[in-house]
């Protein structure tokens, strides 16, 4: 015990800047002023992985790390889709997650938002379109925020959420 | 005279070195059974169709000991009604032979005639590995009625679990069958996450196909980079320079130390200490942050390519790496002290999620869950090349085969990874990073095997005429250790799974491919 609150007096608070949001980022803006007034300051999101390799997934994760620390800015990720204010989409949508993902953001409550991370969201990527993926999350539910990147760095991830939540 | 040693065995070279026999249908399983007999493990088992004629289908299997990997070859007419299985002698064999089905067509004698890979939302009837196959009609992207096996029972209910898990993880189905809190069994469901690889493979030029290859699973990107690369290099004569050689293995290293920080981190916070996440998660950033300086790239995806390393690796960033190594080290020391002290971290690992030796050697577990269950098998030991052959790695194992096990092996294995890496850095040899690829020899197979963070990553390269790809098998060792992950939750408690799950951390895209 002695050793870990030494360890958290050591280590003391790593927590960096906040970043900004970035307008070149956002696909669509419909619905925004809404959620805004329903939402205020906090949001839950829940993250679905459509068909990643993972790679996105290592930076999502990154974001609940103590320098990036989402919790801190009121940005929780919850275990189902009905506690969620938006929706973080990776991957290209393989055929196999096509019913999954539509079925999740139905039952997701409105009004919501989608963000779709990394070049397989927002394009399709290396994978493209085939016997076996979508494309682009774009293809399968309406996309608010997409963000480039092989994977994004978490602060462009972060940056792509607060576009979507910007006024 | 074994029926191993009748086989025209032809030398393929490579390291570790590889031979190929041709195997008549009738011996299959024999041929299976005896390399069983003498310890070689099965590593993977694809098919495809034959260069020279598309109408034959060789189906392939290979075999690796401690002399090397063996590849047994099957050739059949591509409307066979089916091939001996070898899945009675190699269990993990199973799912093998239904992808094959669900690929190409060809069934094996397995008794389970259920799709793997393939789910409805998949054409019927289209089999993505066939070359005159057209690209099919958009099909619905529906979800079908699996036939899980029941449990049938007092009070026995069910689970269904995923695709859409409730952490931010790959998309994968788990079906438990419960009584009370008490797992009686779980099924696995995978799949969702296939994206066609395989295929996209057969479009792509040899020398592109690094990138699609280091895009598969990519908390491992610098392994299966690597090894295709290594197929590839192997196929093209090219034998990379010294310093690319020690730059490649220091990244793979650097790739296992970054995941085991992760998963040693989320173990912790999975067994309900959310300093261990906190503490971890910050140490791999800064570690992170150190290879994007360094390397340009955090993960280090297309860092591997044909030939060389994307780029060299300057002094300064020499000297930085080895101070964020030492660091990490100390970090990783303190809180393994942290870890090994508290009682309430310390309960829930232990004899949690137990595969034991004997079982694990019948299921063929491998990579570090298998090391975690006395499965004392590493390619960095077992058939080094340099610089482990140089500057060995010591083997990491441990035998009771529980969260604790593999969370042991994790620790041992990060410190060993920082003690080598610390080594290679002041002793890198000078020169290139960067040869002329040559020519891949038209219709030459070679392998690329690499020991990544998970265990031994396999690639099958078929060069096709002028540059082309005929055919490229990728495997992933979680093909041998998801089938474990059904044996080791039994008898446990349904709240315990996340955190047995998180202990073999096994690959979703990686397999669904």
């Amino acid at each position: 015990m002695l050793k870990t609150l030494r360890k958290i007096a050591a280590i003391g608070i790593v927590t960096e800047a906040r970043v900004a949001p970035d307008e070149s980022l956002r696909v669509h803006d419909e619905l925004q002023e809404r959620i805004l007034d329903v939402l205020g300051r906090a949001l839950c999101i829940r993250h679905i992985d459509a068909g990643s390799c993972n790679g996105c997934e290592l930076e999502v994760h990154a974001l609940g790390n103590p320098y990036y620390n989402i919790e801190g800015a009121g940005i929780r990720f919850v275990a189902s889709p009905r506690h969620a204010d938006m929706l973080l989409v990776t991957g290209p949508v393989s055929v196999s997650m096509e019913d999954a993902l539509r079925r999740t953001y139905e039952a997701t409550p409105d009004p919501k938002l989608v963000v779709a991370v990394g070049d397989c969201g927002c394009t399709g990527g290396i994978f493209g379109e085939s016997y076996a993926s979508r494309g682009r999350v774009a293809n399968v539910i309406p996309v608010n925020v997409a963000v480039p990147g092989c994977p994004p760095s978490p602060v462009r991830i972060l940056s792509g959420i607060l576009t979507a939540l910007a006024r | 005279m074994s029926t191993r040693a009748q086989l025209q065995w032809q030398w393929i070279g490579g390291t570790p070195p590889a031979w190929r026999a041709a195997v008549e249908a009738d011996q299959w399983t024999s041929v299976a059974r005896t390399m069983h007999g003498d310890g070689a493990r099965l590593l993977a088992l694809w098919g495809g169709e034959r260069r020279s004629d598309a109408a034959r289908i060789e189906v392939l299997a290979a075999y690796l000991d401690q002399e090397g990997l063996r590849v047994t070859e099957l050739d059949v007419p591509r409307d066979v009604a089916t091939i001996p299985s070898i899945a009675e002698v190699y269990p993990a064999a199973l799912r093998m032979e239904r992808a094959l089905h669900d690929l190409l067509g060809v069934r094996a004698a397995n008794g389970d005639a259920r799709p793997w890979l393939r789910h409805a939302s998949w054409p019927a009837g289209y089999l993505p590995l066939r070359r005159d196959q057209p690209e099919p009609p958009r099909a619905p992207g529906i979800t079908d009625n699996y036939a899980f096996v029941m449990v049938s029972g007092d009070g026995v209910h069910e689970i269904p679990v995923g695709p859409v898990h409730a952490s931010i993880i790959e998309p994968g189905h788990f079906r438990f069958s419960v009584a009370g809190e008490k797992v009686l069994r779980l099924e696995q469901r995978l799949g969702y996450a296939h994206k066609g690889v395989e295929r996209l493979f057969q479009h792509r030029p040899l020398d592109q196909g690094h990138r699609l290859a280091a895009r598969i699973c990519g908390d491992s990107t610098v392994a299966y980079s690597w090894a295709y690369c290594r197929a590839l290099e192997g196929m093209s004569g090219c034998e990379v320079t010294a310093r690319c050689a020690w730059l490649r293995a220091l990244a793979l290293e650097l790739e296992r130390i970054a995941n085991h920080l992760g998963d040693l981190g989320a173990l912790g916070n999975d067994a309900g200490f959310a300093f261990g996440l906190a503490q971890f998660s910050r140490v791999k950033e800064d570690l992170l942050r150190t290879l994007y300086d360094a390397f340009g790239q955090r993960y280090l995806m297309d860092y591997v390519v044909p030939g060389g390393v994307a780029r060299d690796l300057a002094p300064a960033s020499i000297s930085a790496l080895t101070t964020r190594l030492v660091a990490t080290e100390h970090e990783v020391r303190a809180m393994r002290a942290i870890y090994d002290d508290h009682p309430g971290v310390h309960d829930r690992f232990h004899d949690a999620g137990t595969v034991l030796p004997q079982l694990a050697a019948r299921l063929g577990l491998t990579g570090l869950a298998g090391r975690a269950s006395d499965q004392a098998f590493d390619l960095r030991v077992d058939h080094p090349w340099a610089p482990w052959s140089t500057f060995p790695a010591k083997l990491a194992t441990r035998s009771s085969g529980d969260v604790l096990a593999r969370v042991a092996v994790r620790f041992d294995e990060v410190l060993e990874s920082i003690r080598i890496c610390r080594a290679w850095l002041r002793l890198l040899p000078e020169g290139a990073v960067q040869r002329d690829l040559g020519t891949p020899l038209a219709g030459a197979l070679a392998f690329g095997l690499v020991e990544g963070w998970r265990g031994p990553v396999f690639i099958a390269l078929e060069a096709g005429a002028e540059g082309r790809t005929h055919r490229c098998h990728v495997h992933d060792p979680s093909w041998q250790n998801w089938p474990a992950l059904e044996h080791a939750i039994m008898d446990n408690i349904v709240p315990d799974f996340p955190l047995i799950n998180k202990s073999f951390n096994l690959a979703y895209s990686g397999h669904d491919l």
